[in-house]
């Protein structure tokens, strides 16, 4: 058993950090979450230096590694800033249906582009009032002739308005199966596709909200992904991969919280001492170290075994729930230790907390993981 | 039976206020929000209305009511879900200070104007440096002539940008003991010397104008000194008992809000299967252990304030009460804000602003940390 990194991934670390620092102006965010305006400069060139889709297959302009080091890079750009880091991971949010799950053609066709920071993928999964429970979808999806024939109408989609493509979870039971999904790549500019804003946010401000609404828009057939009714399967693959890479993104929007903080105490004065020399700030810290700690490993664990065929959805459930926790709470502290500057938005913590509390709400709250990690670990009764 | 003796004055004040409230704060909160200011017209009509300062004699222009006026007007102004028109800082912390210490003059010429709401008050003690330690303070007013000349800045003043009279705590660089160099001073808005700095940017409380205050050579009336030289910091710990009550009030008060509104919403949504989210076991238990905590809350403040009304000395009380019902205010946030699953992620979601506001609750005020260290020191630990 090996815990430490190899080269390569010690490499990526480094080159992902050396990125941030680079090109991740806090003024700049700071403006930019206050319109949730995404910086596409930004993007090109994070696409262009490959950390874009590290995960994606060679053959498809990728790096052809793995979700580890997917993770690393998540873990890096959240640590440096939270907000744009986040957003930057989710340009290619859902592309791994594709990576994991459809033939080369639909491969060939978009994951280059979305690795080259060109296109901005996402996933329209969710319906007004249905939460993650995927099992009464209005959102159907029809065949006729040469097409499919999409009616319905998403809400909760992440860069919903400035998306190139979405990958469109349908109903297409009974044919294929009662209550069967299926998963169908729909271009932004689709005649019938029409996005709205959903208005501000609280958290993850560079990837507004959109309602998708889809009406008569026909795809053609090649544009499903994997086979017809298998959406449930493929859509749980891909949520189990999220879930781990949220959690990678959670551990850096802690640990760049926990950074700010230890600068903040070691420097600053009250009653004659450094914050840092009072036992309870020393005691904050630990806690704050130890939970990112925990979560690290718990995560590192569950992509490792994604990675090695054998994805399990209770570790990434159990990696979400934790890190994302842990997230929410060293930030809080975070807050707290920096005090009223804390509050402000000069000292950034504040916008780690928000983004903290989006990666634990989004793609299943506590709630829906540890209904997930309860189902398999207890198993079928009898 | 109810701890608060509320009388029917009591509640037909209350009904007044609520329904003042609902006709010309709540339709204006979001744009107050956008705008990181209340206008100053409002803190009139509130004024004129009769619910800012509603302890202040009638002498001086007040009804003269009871310390559960006061209490009144926090909860229903928590209940808004928007800080910006903070009558709570001005009536119940920053006013009292002129009332207990002024000078006959200056309670004749400020209280009036506090009441109807001409003047709205700040009071100015943190400084970039001095925050929980008060001692630490750098600003300084020294003697000259018939004039007290204040140099120094103050930083997350409430209230910085509308004050119109604003208390600044300042040393006297001459006495070297910095428990007895601290006086207070009343600045008035258009003092040459007084400058309002950048309006600070915060996580939550956006319709609530903080600033930095500047002060360059401002040379104020000798007669604008309140209370006995020397005594700032004293008086400071004799209003601080009420300022973390009023907190407590105020974190307790959103807590129940917040819960209300959650409850509300978890009864009236329905998953994709129809069911109500109430129906669920995780979200009972969720909901009981909120309202259980509230109860508990409310029971420990209800007694504080019938204390604090009769002029005990409850200093160990209110510290804990103000960390204790700020931290019950922050965690129910926490818990409310779960409870609306993606929904609370945006800001349609009115636990989101509660969530971003509640946030300050444990910070202002003296942190919740000075709480326990207070409550440690007069626990003689």
């Amino acid at each position: 058993m090996d815990f430490s990194l190899t080269k390569s991934q010690k490499e990526i670390v480094k080159a992902a950090w050396a990125f941030a620092k680079g090109e991740f102006d806090k003024e700049r965010i700071l403006e930019l979450s206050r319109k949730q305006e995404f910086p596409k400069d930004i993007l090109q060139k994070a696409g262009d230096l490959g950390f874009i889709g590290i995960h994606f297959p060679e053959s498809c302009d990728g790096g052809g590694m793995g979700l580890f080091e997917n993770i690393l890079v998540a873990e890096t750009f959240c640590r440096k800033d939270s907000t744009l880091g986040s957003a930057l991971m989710f340009t290619g949010y859902s592309a791994e249906c594709l990576v994991r799950s459809a033939d080369d053609e639909l491969k060939n066709k978009y994951l280059p582009r979305v690795a080259g920071g060109e296109l901005i993928f996402t996933g329209a999964f969710q319906e007004p009032g249905s939460g993650y429970d995927f099992s009464r979808l209005q959102t159907s999806a029809v065949q006729s002739n040469d097409d499919w024939i999409i009616n319905g109408a998403k809400s909760f989609v992440p860069f919903g308005h400035s998306a190139g493509a979405y990958v469109v979870l349908c109903a297409t039971g009974p044919e294929y199966g009662d209550g069967s999904t299926s998963l169908i790549l729909v271009e932004a500019d689709r005649k019938g596709v029409h996005a709205s804003d959903a208005g501000e946010k609280l958290g993850g401000r560079l990837m507004p909200f959109a309602d998708v609404t889809f009406e008569n828009v026909a795809v053609p057939h090649g544009n499903l992904i994997n086979k017809p009714g298998n959406g449930a399967t493929v859509l749980q693959a891909f949520m189990c991969e999220n879930r781990i890479q949220i959690a990678g993104m959670a551990i850096g929007t802690a640990q760049g919280a926990f950074d700010r903080a230890i600068d903040y105490v070691k420097q600053r004065e009250q009653f004659g001492r450094k914050l840092a020399q009072f036992q309870v700030t020393r005691h904050k810290l630990a806690d704050m170290a130890a939970k990112i700690e925990a979560s690290r490993y718990l995560t590192y664990y569950a992509a490792w075994s994604f990675d090695n065929g054998k994805p399990e959805f209770r570790l990434a459930s159990m990696a979400k729930l934790t890190a994302t926790r842990a997230a929410v709470e060293v930030c809080d502290e975070a807050i707290q230790l920096l005090g009223g500057y804390g509050y402000t938005t000069e000292y950034e913590v504040e916008h780690f907390f928000r983004d903290a509390r989006e990666a634990e709400i989004f793609q299943g709250g506590p709630s829906v993981q540890k209904d997930i990690i309860a189902d398999e670990i207890i198993g079928r009764l009898k | 039976m109810d701890i608060l003796k509320y009388t029917d004055e009591h509640r037909q004040f209350r009904e007044r206020l609520r329904s003042f409230l609902a006709d010309e704060v709540t339709p204006n909160v979001e744009q107050w929000e956008k705008d990181h200011i209340v206008p100053k017209e409002m803190w009139r009509r509130t004024g004129q209305a009769g619910f800012l300062c509603t302890w202040v004699p009638p002498e001086y222009g007040g009804m003269g009511g009871d310390f559960l006026y006061s209490v009144i007007v926090t909860e229903e102004m928590a209940r808004t879900n928007h800080t910006g028109l903070a009558a709570m800082l001005h009536s119940d912390v920053v006013v009292p200070y002129i009332a207990a210490f002024g000078s006959e003059a200056q309670k004749k010429k400020y209280l009036p104007g506090c009441v109807s709401g001409d003047i709205i008050t700040a009071v100015a003690m943190t400084e970039p440096d001095a925050g929980s330690d008060l001692a630490g303070m750098q600003s300084t007013a020294e003697p000259d002539g018939d004039a007290f000349v204040i140099n120094g800045s103050k930083t997350f003043i409430s209230n910085g940008i509308n004050a119109d009279l604003v208390i600044v705590a300042a040393k006297n660089p001459a006495e070297k003991n910095p428990y007895q160099a601290m006086s207070l001073y009343l600045v008035e808005d258009g003092t040459s010397g007084f400058n309002r700095g950048r309006q600070l940017e915060k996580m939550g409380f956006h319709s609530q104008d903080t600033a930095e205050l500047f002060f360059t050579n401002c040379r104020i009336p000798k007669e604008n000194i309140l209370g006995t030289p020397g005594m700032g910091f004293m008086m400071l710990m004799e209003k601080l008992q009420q300022e973390r009550l009023m907190c407590a009030i105020g974190g307790q008060a959103a807590a129940e809000l917040m819960l209300e509104m959650t409850t509300d919403y978890c009864r009236k949504t329905t998953d994709a299967s129809g069911k109500p989210i109430s129906k669920y076991q995780a979200t009972q238990f969720a909901l009981v252990e909120m309202a259980a905590d509230i109860k508990v809350g409310r029971a420990f403040l209800d007694k504080l304030i019938v204390e604090h009304a009769a002029g005990e000395s409850i200093v160990v009380e209110t510290s804990m009460a103000k960390y204790w019902t700020t931290d019950l205010a922050n965690r129910v946030a926490d818990r409310c804000l779960k409870l609306h699953g993606d929904y609370g992620l945006t800001e349609k979601c009115p636990l989101a602003r509660a969530m971003r506001d509640v946030r300050v609750m444990s910070i202002f005020a003296g942190t919740n940390e000075i709480m326990k260290g207070i409550a440690a020191k007069f626990m003689g630990l």
